[in-house]
């Protein structure tokens, strides 16, 4: 018998931990953890097509046009509520996932990634080229308003936190029971052996599908969190090393949970504020021996470091 | 297999963040009260880190330190800033936007810092002016390139303390007209970047305005950093337009002037390289004489033998070895602007607070490195200077480069007048431009 | 004027292509025997570069023969593919044989960043022109063409590159067994071949490719910091269109988008940016495996 299983006590607690925080934490940390959180949150949907096998190289693709969604939706429809808009952005994305998703579905391994790499590096290119959309530069996002009311930029940003931090708990809690069903249960049969998952009377493009739109909508949510908590989108974020940081972070945070993707995310945009501190002109090398030694030393990344004293059922 | 947690994991990971967060608080600080803290952002790392970042590093420093110690030239002689000393916080500009929107925050509450100088790159401007405005931390912009930060907002406590990028192709088209009036086509070959369609479009229009019956030929957007330009150059032998202009800087400049001569395109073609004077010193005889140069401002080879003029160039150039280029001027002014704009402002007691050292900056004229600058647009946060541009010559006698049939025009007469979007000016007929 | 532009396309598109093969080759070939797709050949390629620059500046500067240079780039080339294939296979790479082919990319992504910064430790920020062979040979003009020779000297590398290799493939017992590995690397080392040492030997060879794509290319531009991470980017599109593990279809890819890019530039210019993801992608789309890559079987 499995050990108990306590995610969702887990969460519940890291929820209040973490809102409780947002009122002591400085500016600064907040806009570090609304920026871990809306990237840990992408990484949720790597790790669920991770556990497949699969890796996305073009998941900024989602998270642009979530950030993007919420830009033009600001500038040519006035709108700026802040869950109105993430809703805008999930949905955006979504439905661009469901579209992609059927041509997808029929790769596995490399050329699905790089399958992905090149739809993002078009959007990218699209974007350079729009010069009403500001080109390179991008353009500022209108401040983000709750339920009509515009409040103080202190306020402003301590419910967009809440609201990152809700999200983000509630993404874990819906890709947690969405592992528990059927369809999420075959995501490590398909990397184990697709064949017999074929065998069994699965349809492994119908599984690949499903978890590339749920990768999509994640993305899109987070894109447009983080475009509310920037005030700026650009087209960077659709840029291929947008999409190897979150691969990145995936890879440190390992598969073992939901909440490792926000634990690695967060580890990681500290790693990366300390080492641009303390060590400006090498900080890349920095991260490049952070990656080499959690794939060398702890492939099951930093989550499973955690798990070593639980026993095994 | 489900995925499950386990308790003590969470505990864990509770404590691992909670610690690291621990550290990040800022430190009890001795009193700030005798200090002047500021941040300086720039590019350290990438393909413009050499070229252009960490002069703006240098140029900061070098001046900082000159303010400590008195031994900046009249009438900036006096030590420290409002008496106090200058530490500078250098801090990476090239990760990404929303990282350093996190950074610009850290400066102001992990870092304490009492001003924040710099910024190259106009994504990294445009996202942290409000951020600066919502902290009511005081920003002086030292490069950036894109008007669009004043030309489509309002900011409270930001400042740029050098020109835009529109005076660079009007500065371009007036200089090529009036040497050679007949011209009937032109060519251009930028980034496909805003900063590349920008210079481009403000070039064209301007020349297009001046002489409506000039045709834009050719136009070629590239790859930033694609270093590969031969069918590029063969496109413009086939096309024989009389000008190219063309905004590229740093390497991808160097490797185009590289490929370009080895083909002879300079031959029959006017080239107008509004960016190009920081790579002479390192192309010397391989830059052919002949084509038009600038250097985004009356900088390095432009800056005028002042003595502020000479005392920067000649420290740079031993300290460093190599001739300033255009941002560590446009670094150096923003600092020596803070200096003059705190000293104003304070009363010779506390330290000035950061809206009084703003209102100082308004309208502020002064003397720089070679130049003057005039705080005189968008209500006194936008700087102008005279532009300058000229033909490149290298000195085969002594082995140095030099720019020969120097023009400078003067502020008024390459910049918008307040409250006038620059696109629109030009295509108005330079409305209000003074060019005695 | 038509002549003349098409001629154009097809010298630029042909130029171009060499040059893209010449930087792609090692990396395909890697892929092939391997299955490593090696991001840290942008920094092989920045490695190369940045040595020959140095040896070439060094070199003009104490005046020795001009023609000499050239030979420099070669030996630049040599040295760095040989010194890095060596730390790289030895040193990491051996250590992940088996593992996830994609955890793998992320391993050399890793080497890459590291290396990007050990690039500006050893070499500083400064850029570094080297660009005196590059119009050594002089010019031809083909009619209304006007060439530079050194363009047509690495027209003449790639295809050099490219014979040699198809022959040491196909025509000696050592190549045989390369291609033996590349095919099914369980079956070779069961017949007794020592994949090990196949594996250090071509990744070595892959190595100086890479670092000679640097190296050739360093007259023509200005040597500076960022030169691997666009030129990954581009060896990965060649590769992948190509297929991945095979060389003539690095060859193909690189023809394709060296014309295309050509085309593109002198016929409709907007289009230049987008030309070789839309290659890529529509490759990946039509035939996933690329152009002359061969199917992947199934096994249960």
């Amino acid at each position: 018998m499995a050990a108990r299983d306590r995610t969702g006590a887990a969460l519940a607690g890291a929820f209040v931990v973490f809102v409780a925080a947002g009122f002591f934490l400085p500016s600064w940390a907040v806009s570090l953890v609304i920026l871990s959180l809306a990237r840990g949150i992408v990484a949720l949907g790597l790790v669920v097509q991770f556990r497949s096998g699969l890796v996305s190289f073009g998941q900024a693709l989602f998270f642009a046009i979530g950030g993007y969604a919420v830009g033009l939706a600001g500038l040519k429809l006035r709108l700026t509520d802040m869950i109105v808009l993430t809703v805008i952005g999930v949905a955006a994305a979504t439905l661009l996932g469901a579209g992609l998703g059927f041509l997808m579905r029929r790769y596995r391994e490399i050329f699905f990634a790089m399958l992905s790499l090149g739809f993002s590096m078009l959007f990218y290119g699209l974007l350079v080229k729009t010069e009403t959309l500001g080109s390179t530069d991008g353009f500022n996002v209108p401040a983000p308003t709750i339920f009509g009311a515009r409040l103080s930029a202190l306020a402003t940003r301590t419910l967009l936190y809440d609201l990152t931090v809700a999200a983000a708990a509630g993404a874990a809690l819906g890709v947690h029971w969405y592992l528990g069903t059927i369809l999420g249960r075959l995501d490590t049969a398909l990397r184990d052996n697709e064949v017999r998952v074929e065998y069994l009377g699965y349809a492994p493009g119908r599984v690949i599908h499903v978890q590339y739109v749920l990768g999509a909508a994640l993305a899109g949510g987070a894109g447009a969190l983080t475009a509310m908590a920037v005030g700026h989108i650009d087209p960077s974020m659709a840029y291929w090393t947008t999409s190897g940081e979150l691969v990145f972070v995936t890879i440190l945070s390992g598969t073992g949970s939901v909440l490792a993707p926000f634990l690695g995310s967060l580890v990681f945009g500290l790693l990366q504020t300390y080492a641009l501190q303390y060590a400006p002109s090498v900080w890349q090398m920095i991260l490049g021996v952070a990656l080499l030694a959690i794939i060398l030393y702890l492939p099951g990344g930093l989550w499973s470091a955690l798990e070593r004293n639980r026993a095994r059922a | 297999m489900r995925t499950a947690t386990s308790t003590l994991g969470l505990l864990a990971m509770a404590i691992g963040v909670a610690a690291l967060f621990l550290i990040g608080l800022p430190a009890p600080v001795a009193s700030q009260a005798e200090k002047y803290r500021v941040g300086v952002v720039t590019l350290l790392a990438g393909p413009f880190a050499a070229s252009i970042g960490v002069p703006a590093k240098n140029g900061a420093e070098m001046v900082a330190e000159a303010i400590n110690n008195g031994t900046l030239p009249a009438p900036y002689a006096t030590k420290g800033v409002a008496g106090r000393s200058l530490e500078l916080v250098v801090v990476d500009e090239s990760t990404g936007t929303a990282k350093q929107v996190t950074e610009f925050r850290g400066l102001a509450e992990r870092r304490e810092v009492d001003a924040v100088v710099g910024y190259l790159v106009a994504g990294s401007c445009l996202a942290v002016a409000p951020v600066a405005d919502e902290l009511k931390m005081l920003t002086l912009l030292s490069t950036c390139s894109t008007p669009r930060i004043f030309e489509e907002n309002d900011f409270k406590y930001v400042y740029r303390t050098s020109a835009h990028l529109t005076p660079d192709g009007v500065t371009a088209a007036r200089y090529l007209l009036k040497r050679m009036p007949n011209v009937k086509t032109i060519a251009g070959l930028n980034w496909n970047m805003a900063y590349g369609q920008d210079a481009w479009r403000d070039f064209r229009l301007s020349v297009q305005t001046l002489k409506p019956d000039v045709e834009a030929i050719n136009e070629q957007f590239t790859t930033f950093g694609g270093g590969q330009y031969g069918a590029e150059i063969s496109a413009l032998l086939t096309k024989k337009p009389t000008v190219l202009h063309t905004a590229f800087a740093g390497g991808d400049f160097e490797a185009f002037v590289v490929q370009m001569t080895a083909r002879g395109l300079h031959q029959n073609i006017q080239m107008v390289m509004t960016a190009g004077a920081g790579s002479m010193y390192r192309l010397l005889d391989k830059l052919p004489d002949g084509v038009f140069i600038e250097d985004r401002g009356p900088y390095s080879v432009f800056a005028r033998p002042t003595a502020l003029g000479n005392w920067f160039r000649t420290t740079y150039e031993q300290r460093y070895g190599i001739t300033p280029p255009y941002t560590a001027y446009h670094m150096g002014q923003a600092v020596l602007a803070f200096k003059i704009a705190a000293d104003k402002a304070s009363k010779g007691g506390a330290k000035p607070a950061p809206e009084e050292i703003g209102r100082a900056l308004e309208q502020l004229k002064f003397d720089a490195f070679g130049t003057t600058v005039h705080m005189s647009r968008s209500r006194g946060h936008q700087a102008v200077t005279e532009s300058a541009i000229g033909v490149y010559k290298f000195d085969k006698a002594k082995s140095v480069p030099t720019v020969v049939d120097v023009t400078y025009y003067p502020a008024d007469c390459v910049n918008p007048p307040d409250g006038t979007k620059g696109e629109a000016w030009i295509k108005g007929g330079f409305k209000g431009a003074r060019c005695d | 004027m038509i002549v003349a532009t098409l001629a154009f396309i097809v010298a630029d598109g042909v130029i171009y292509a060499s040059w893209l093969f010449i930087v792609a080759v090692g990396m395909t070939l890697v892929y092939g025997v391997m299955r490593i797709l090696n991001v840290a050949h942008g920094s092989l390629y920045a490695l190369g570069a940045y040595t020959a620059a140095t040896m070439v500046g060094a070199w003009f500067q104490r005046g020795y023969a001009p023609l000499g240079s050239f030979v420099l780039l070669l030996v630049a080339a040599l040295v760095v593919g040989l010194v890095m294939g060596l730390i790289l296979e030895l040193g990491l790479l051996r250590f992940l044989h088996g593992r996830d082919e994609v955890v793998v990319v992320l391993a050399t992504y890793a080497t890459f960043l590291i290396l990007e910064d050990v690039i500006q430790l050893i070499w500083g920020v400064e850029a570094r022109p080297a660009p005196q062979p590059y119009s050594l040979l002089g010019t031809t003009t083909v009619g209304p063409l006007l060439l530079n020779n050194y363009d047509l000297a690495l027209i003449a590398l790639a295809l050099l590159v490219g014979g040699v290799g198809w022959w040491a493939l196909t025509r000696t017992i050592a190549g045989k067994l390369l291609l033996a590995v590349i095919f099914d690397r369980e079956m070779a080392e069961a017949c007794g071949i020592n994949v090990r040492r196949v594996f250090l030997v071509t990744f070595l060879i892959g190595s100086v490719l890479g670092a000679l794509g640097g190296a050739s290319t360093a007259p023509m531009i200005s040597v500076s910091r960022g030169l691997g991470v666009d030129v990954i980017v581009l060896a990965f599109a060649v590769v992948v269109i190509g297929g991945l593990g095979s060389i003539p279809g690095a060859l193909l890819g690189a023809a394709v988008i060296g014309l295309s890019r050509a085309a593109a530039v002198h016929l409709l210019p907007q289009a230049e940016v987008f030309a070789i993801y839309l290659i890529m992608t529509l490759v990946l789309i039509i035939r996933p495996y690329g152009l002359l890559g061969h199917e992947r079987l199934r096994k249960v």
